[in-house]
């Protein structure tokens, strides 16, 4: 299975075609397209035949790891299963193919599966109002911060500019918080990985719109002072935003609407069981309090007795993030799975990831530095400094390794309070034998760092291929089959 | 207990047992007390697959769906035809349950087809670089919009009024909140007005957004745009129709900096507005101010060839609130649907798709001239076209749904001055029996 794989370009032969047409049944128009808008040069499209066309893209599936293949512990993601009948649910012709612009007489399944699914997300996080329309979490973190600024400005607080993220937080924080034309103050971890409240209430001013927080935080630690923070951040005028990105830990064991958070946004792909598809799609909603809820993206569903509409006549809000109203199919599988679990299945949930992670953290905890060392929620931070320090290993190539045993990395070198990070999120669809199988594995690697370093550097061994030249596709990039022709 | 949950009670003993604690309550001590919850309160469920089968079908069965009527709406999504081949890709586990591929060695599939994806929108756009994907082509258009002033340094943008309502109002969401100035160019016979654009542009503005075949269906002047923008210093962005582009010159050729567009006509359904994808693709010059992910091709240590996330330093992860912008999670899935429908239809393929769009629509217009209805610009137009229908058109649409049609779209909200305006979309799935009826329903008897 290692032949070199060849590009669709590379299959290419004039007169091949994977497709079947009808034959036109009206006659060519007379109108002709005007010369100066013509396309002078055919895009060369790849012409292969079907079969080549799936073989090529069978094989190409072959080179991936994914979470129907194995354990994929990438923290902060959420990789959990990914149910099968979801899938089937969400291709059902009902609800693949709606025009969005149908009349809503023609689309009340699809309203009423929408405003279920949103009920059930205020009633799971504890908010009065939620908007599906983001379409993923970064989209849902610059709505959300959105909507804050115009429930600011409304009350006529326009100074307030700033907002603050802890140093631990994840990238998308800081970057939304410019998208939505905020500057960012940066509040450190105290030593148990949590907000230190002293720095944070060092950093409070009448120009502070308020904070973004991860609860667990991204270090899987539970802000343990949450009432307090977020007492000194009402106090001061401000609001509380949540990355819902571990919401997976919290589901029926707390609400961030009960924590004191005003705004809060949801990543159906990975609480809420949607698959990941390579990169997305995924979903972002936010849910919010009472207060902010005029200020939501328009269109906002809502219900008339027996049927359901849109309300476009909100002349507080926003605006819109996106055409139309989101990422619908990905509602459809979230939906399905919440209806799966119900109450006390997604309390299990909870319960299950917590447990899965504490019990893994114990398995290899003596082979690596822990930054904190506490109960975990669903997910936990480890550090590779000693066998860097020691050995001249890193994270890296220790992660790598793990590829060599048939484990997908856990997310590295994030969050970056901690040096050599490896953040690991195990999830509740995985069973103690997986489990005991990773933990057996990142100690066989500590221990071959030790007694074998060059072996974990020059890993991964048994891929299709080995570790990739990421600087020079940096430095003189090729992105396209056209530029490398060239 | 669901299917999903694999440990059972003796495990998770077991594992208790391992941490030293007696329940599994005893590792949530650290949330405070005032919030903690028993469980989720009042959620229906739990249902057994069969139950939730039923239940979710019973939902379906409650719209109406293409397969139900025949359907001459689009204004953004279309009604193309999507080959089987397309969900075999991707339903796919290796595909659709991976994530961003951040460790390539084992992301081979992922990165090569975001590779051969990038290569095709390039050759339809005719342009040097695109990202792996946007998440729609509304918020490609407004991250474009942030590019240019970005590159340009300045703070205003000209949108055309002929751009679709739903983006450009997407657009002044997104530069409300940074101070980036929208002003709108009003239209003349269906296209930008050039007096209007010229009175507007000056050397404050950083970019002219366009669209093309416009929203009214009426193909623009992207040559001459592109002109009037450089000539004050200013970038041309350009939304397009992908499936235009195997007929029209790209608007790489024709001088515009970006190119953005929404993908779902590229084998993504309707789904009811999403997910689809939205392309962003730009000159070389650019390359370094591109938002979201971009896959490169280099060597492994053998010196095979491979892919990789590259130029990541423009991203996020990376530059936190000084990247060039805040996706991380993408449209990667929908995507490569756009891929594998692209490498299916081919170079004829794609061509015989748009000619088929295109003699079709034309056919569709004509028989509505025949029966009262007025062609409101007489610019070339590619899939879609705007009428002035002799009644209101929410009558006609009402009248035509009776008839199993999905009519066209009502133009009376967004654009009120084109009196009963109604904008028809034709793709290639439309056959002649269909248009023949159509007309006839839609306007009677020929006059
Ligand atoms: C903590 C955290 N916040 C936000 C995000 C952004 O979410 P998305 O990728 O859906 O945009 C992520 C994604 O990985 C995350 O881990």
């Amino acid at each position: 299975m290692k032949k070199p794989v060849k590009l669709l370009n590379e299959l290419s032969k004039p007169g091949r075609r994977a497709c079947s047409l009808p034959a036109s049944d009206v006659p060519e128009a007379s109108e002709k397209i005007p010369e100066k808008f013509a396309r002078k040069e055919d895009a060369a499209l790849p012409e292969v035949s079907e079969v080549d066309l799936i073989r090529h893209f069978t094989r190409l599936s072959q080179l991936n790891y994914a979470v129907d293949v194995g354990f994929y512990p990438l923290g902060s993601c959420t990789m959990k299963y990914n149910p099968k009948v979801n899938e089937r649910l969400s291709r059902l012709p009902g609800f693949l193919n709606l025009h969005p612009y149908q009349h809503k007489d023609l689309a009340q399944g699809a309203l009423e599966l929408m405003y279920g699914l949103k009920e059930m997300l205020c009633e799971i996080t504890g908010m009065d109002e939620l908007t599906l329309q983001p379409a993923a979490g970064a989209h849902g973190e610059m709505t959300g911060l959105m909507v804050i600024k115009a429930a600011l400005e409304h009350r006529g607080e326009k100074k307030r500019t700033k907002i603050i993220v802890p140093d631990s937080a994840h990238g998308t924080n800081p970057a939304s918080a410019t998208m939505a034309g905020f500057e960012v103050l940066v509040v450190t971890s105290d030593e148990r990985g949590n907000v230190d409240v002293e720095n944070l209430k060092s950093l409070m001013s009448d120009e502070v719109a308020g904070i973004m927080l991860t609860n667990p935080n991204t270090l899987g630690l539970f802000e343990e002072r949450i009432l307090e923070i977020a007492k000194i951040i009402h106090d001061a005028g401000g609001l509380l935003y949540y990355d819902g990105a571990n919401l997976n830990a919290n589901l029926g064991i707390a609400r961030p609407g009960d924590m004191g958070f005003d705004v809060v946004h949801l990543n159906l792909h990975k609480t809420f069981s949607t698959p990941h598809g390579g990169g997305g799609p995924g979903s972002g909603p936010i849910g919010v309090k009472e207060e902010l809820a005029p200020f939501l993206p328009k269109p906002v569903i809502v219900k008339e007795g027996n049927s359901y509409r849109f309300d476009y006549d909100r002349p507080l809000s926003i605006g819109k993030v996106r055409s139309f109203y989101g990422n619908f199919n990905v509602m459809v599988r979230a939906y399905a799975y919440i209806m799966t679990m119900g109450s006390e299945g997604l309390r299990r949930v909870a319960e299950d990831a917590v447990l899965n992670a504490n019990y893994l953290l114990e398995r290899v905890r003596e082979n690596f530095v822990l930054p904190f060392d506490r109960r975990c929620k669903h997910e936990f931070v480890i550090s590779g400094s000693r066998q860097k320090k020691e050995n001249g290993v890193t994270t890296l190539d220790m992660v790598k390794r793990l590829i060599d045993y048939g484990f997908h990395p856990p997310t590295v070198y994030f969050p970056l309070v901690v040096p050599e990070a490896m953040m690991v999120e195990p999830n509740e669809t995985e069973s103690i034998e997986e489990l005991d199988a990773f933990s057996e594995a990142l100690n066989a690697i500590a221990e071959e760092a030790r007694k074998d370093p060059e072996l974990v550097k020059n890993s991964p061994k048994t891929t299709p291929v080995t570790r990739l030249d990421e600087v020079t596709a940096a430095k003189r990039p090729v992105v396209t089959w056209i530029t490398e022709e060239e | 207990m669901s299917s999903y949950l694999p440990n059972t009670e003796a495990d998770r003993r077991k594992m208790l047992e391992a941490l030293g604690v007696s329940s599994v309550e005893d590792l949530f001590e650290d949330i405070p007390k005032e919030v903690r919850q028993k469980g989720v309160g009042g959620l229906p469920g739990p249902l057994s697959e069969d139950e939730l089968v039923r239940h979710l079908t019973a939902l379906s069965e409650r719209n109406c769906h293409l397969g139900q009527c025949v359907c001459f709406l689009g204004a953004g999504i279309y009604d193309h035809f999507v080959p089987s081949v397309v969900d075999a890709v991707v339903s796919r586990g290796e595909f659709y349950t991976a994530y961003t591929p951040y460790q390539p060695e084992i992301s081979q599939g992922t990165l090569t087809a975001a590779f051969e994806y990038q290569s095709m929108i390039c050759e339809l756009t005719g342009m040097y670089v695109t990202n792996a994907s946007m998440y729609d082509g509304a918020s490609a258009l407004a991250e474009a919009a942030f590019m240019a002033c970005g590159v340009t340094k300045r703070d205003k943008v000209l949108a055309a009024k002929t751009v679709h309502p739903e983006y450009r109002e997407v657009i002044r969401t997104y530069t409300r909140f940074r101070d980036v100035t929208v002003e709108e160019v009003g239209y003349k016979d269906g296209v930008l007005d050039l007096e209007d654009l010229a009175s507007k542009l000056d050397d404050s503005v950083a970019a002219v957004l366009v669209q093309s075949p416009n929203f009214l269906g009426v193909i623009e002047d992207v040559k001459t745009l592109a002109e009037m923008a450089h000539d004050k210093g200013a970038m041309l962005v350009v939304s397009a129709d992908p499936i235009s582009l195997a007929l029209l010159e790209p608007p790489g050729k024709l001088g515009a900096d970006i190119v953005t567009g929404e993908g779902q006509a590229l084998g993504n359904p309707a789904s009811f507005g999403g997910p689809h994808f939205g392309f962003l693709a730009a000159t070389k010059k650019l390359l370094r101010k591109m938002p979201g992910r971009i896959v490169g091709q280099t060597t492994d240590l053998e010196g095979r060839r491979g892919f990789v996330l590259t130029l990541q330093a423009r991203e996020q992860h990376i530059r936190r609130e000084k990247a060039t912008s805040n996706i991380c999670t993408n449209q990667a899935l929908c995507a490569l649907m756009g891929a594998v429908y692209m490498a299916s239809m081919g170079k004829e393929g794609l061509k015989d798709v748009a000619k088929l769009c295109y003699d079709k629509a034309h056919y569709t217009m004509e028989r509505l001239l025949e029966r009262g209805f007025e062609r409101a610009f007489g610019g070339p137009f590619f899939k879609e076209f705007t009428l002035r229908a002799p009644e209101p058109v929410e009558t006609l649409n009402a009248r035509l749904l009776r008839e199993g049609f999905l009519g066209g779209y009502d133009l009376s909200r967004d654009y009120p001055e084109i009196e009963n305006g109604w904008l028809v979309a034709v793709t290639e799935r439309r056959t002649r029996r269909e248009i023949d009826r159509f007309a006839e329903m839609a306007g009677g008897e020929k006059k």
